[in-house]
């Protein structure tokens, strides 16, 4: 990606933007509690892995919108986007939460960025994915697929971290570093979610995570039962 | 209370009035209502710091004002769904009329930052009961800066407890200052901790200016009258 960011893409990537990401930790939280992460070097792997396939996934979808929001397609567009990332998301628990994202998403961004583009997106899917509606702004407001792309990836990882910052009491800086390695990876992801950003939404790329589609469900289970902080 | 007026350096014509009032200590009404719309329910807030309260005032609230307005409860409690079971338990409200919200360890940015977890809420619950009148909305306990954003609720408490010390009001904080109504709790407890009534509530009227102080004990008053009262006092308001 050689254009600059646009401002957009950082007010979304921000953590104090007000879209609801704070309640949620893209499964960290469950994995913390079954002690597969309790330091460094174990965010570490757990965000690596989560950027490849959940971070990738969003990428992909958020790339796809962006590319459509820029050319204003029909509403019946909106819905395949939406059926087809529905089919990639397995779970219950991260289909709500993603969606819960998006209606956050949603509701700051008709503030901030009104748009044709989005209310014909909110009209045909009122609680929409959170990599499309992401997306979709950008495309609406002059931003390209990859740095619609770059943004939904940075926010899938970045929750997680911040949420091991709150639950585990890890060093910030620490944590802040692990996110900044992750930084090559992150640009070439953008740059290869880009390139599908024109497919067919059926055609898109299907990458999947049975662990964190595990650590969703068992993290809602236990909301009924016990002790939790974050609402995934 | 009338806008900051004073005269400071700013050469001649400096007679003017500064849109917000500066000196920490001074307390007014927000100037920036939220605008309660017609047609959804009244939206009020329950801050203050851990175990002033809240959650026994919210139930107090239920009981004594159950009867006669429609309204539902959310809670935001980063001990997930214990204020909930609590209320629940009390028989006090249908467990539907309830929506815990999950904070993600921080319990002002769900009240003040960002508020979109407690719109859901809002929101869920209003589509659950049309016709909702009042919505109350339990913060976690936090400390005294934690106030409630004005696109979240129409008016807010803050609680805040004599077992604390009775140092609290005077500390000041946005809180204690600016809340609409600030309500000293647990005053059965003054003389066991040894906190002076009166100095307390000298304190709060000094802290907050015109804003109301309530003391009150929900051992001996369990219905927490004069707290229910100021509160069909601005559901009316909006209603009229
Ligand atoms: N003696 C006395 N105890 C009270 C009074 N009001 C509440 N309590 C008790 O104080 C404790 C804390 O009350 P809660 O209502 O749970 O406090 P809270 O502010 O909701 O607490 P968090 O939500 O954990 O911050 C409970 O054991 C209540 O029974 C009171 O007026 N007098
Ligand atoms: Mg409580």
């Amino acid at each position: 990606m050689t254009d600059p960011p646009s401002p957009a893409a950082l007010i979304l990537a921000d953590s104090r933007f007000p879209g609801g990401g704070h309640v949620h930790s893209g499964g960290l939280e469950q994995a913390v509690s079954q002690g597969l992460v309790s330091g460094l070097d174990d965010l570490a792997g757990f965000l690596a892995g989560r950027l490849r396939t959940a971070g990738r996934l969003a990428a992909v979808f958020a790339a796809a919108a962006a590319h459509a929001a820029a050319r204003r397609v029909r509403p019946a567009h909106w819905v395949a986007l939406d059926a087809e990332l529905d089919a990639r998301t397995p779970t219950p628990a991260q289909r709500a939460a993603s969606r819960a994202q998006g209606r956050g998403t949603a509701r700051a961004a008709l503030v901030a960025w009104p748009s044709p583009v989005l209310a014909d997106l909110l009209a045909v899917t009122p609680r929409p994915h959170h990599a499309v509606l992401v997306g979709a702004v950008h495309g609406s407001t002059g931003g390209n697929a990859g740095q619609a792309a770059l943004t939904t990836a940075y926010l899938a990882v970045s929750g997680p971290a911040s949420a091991a910052v709150r639950l585990l009491g890890l060093d910030p800086f620490a944590v802040n570093a692990v996110l900044a390695r992750l930084g090559p990876a992150l640009t070439e992801l953008a740059a290869e979610a880009a390139r599908t950003a024109a497919d067919r939404p059926a055609d898109l790329p299907a990458p999947s995570s049975p662990a964190l589609d595990l650590l969703a469900e068992a993290h809602d289970r236990h909301h009924q039962q016990e002790v939790r902080l974050f609402a995934s | 209370m009338p806008a900051d007026r004073h005269a400071h350096d700013h050469g001649p014509g400096a007679d003017h009035v500064h849109p917000v009032n500066f000196d920490p200590t001074a307390a007014e009404p927000d100037r920036h209502r939220a605008e309660p719309s017609a047609g959804r329910a009244f939206r009020l807030g329950i801050g203050g710091p851990v175990g002033s309260g809240k959650t026994a005032l919210t139930a107090a609230l239920c009981r004594a004002l159950g009867a006669e307005l429609r309204l539902a409860v959310v809670t935001n409690d980063i001990y997930t769904t214990e204020d909930a079971d609590f209320l629940r338990r009390a028989g006090v409200l249908a467990p539907d009329r309830i929506e815990a919200v999950r904070t993600g360890c921080c319990p002002h940015t769900a009240i003040r930052d960002d508020i979109t977890a407690n719109l859901d809420a809002v929101d869920q619950l209003e589509q659950r009961f049309p016709g909702l009148e009042l919505v109350i909305i339990e913060s976690g306990g936090d400390n005294l800066t934690a106030v409630f954003s004005r696109g979240l609720v129409d008016a807010q408490i803050f609680v805040v407890d004599v077992a604390g010390g009775d140092k609290v009001p005077r500390k000041g904080g946005p809180g204690v200052t600016t809340a609409d109504l600030l309500v000293i709790n647990k005053v059965d407890l003054a003389e066991l901790v040894g906190a002076d009534m009166a100095v307390m509530v000298a304190d709060a009227h000094r802290m907050r200016g015109a804003l109301p102080v309530i003391t009150q004990s929900l051992t001996r008053t369990p219905d927490a009258p004069e707290v229910a009262d100021w509160v069909r006092g601005r559901v009316a308001r909006v209603a009229a």
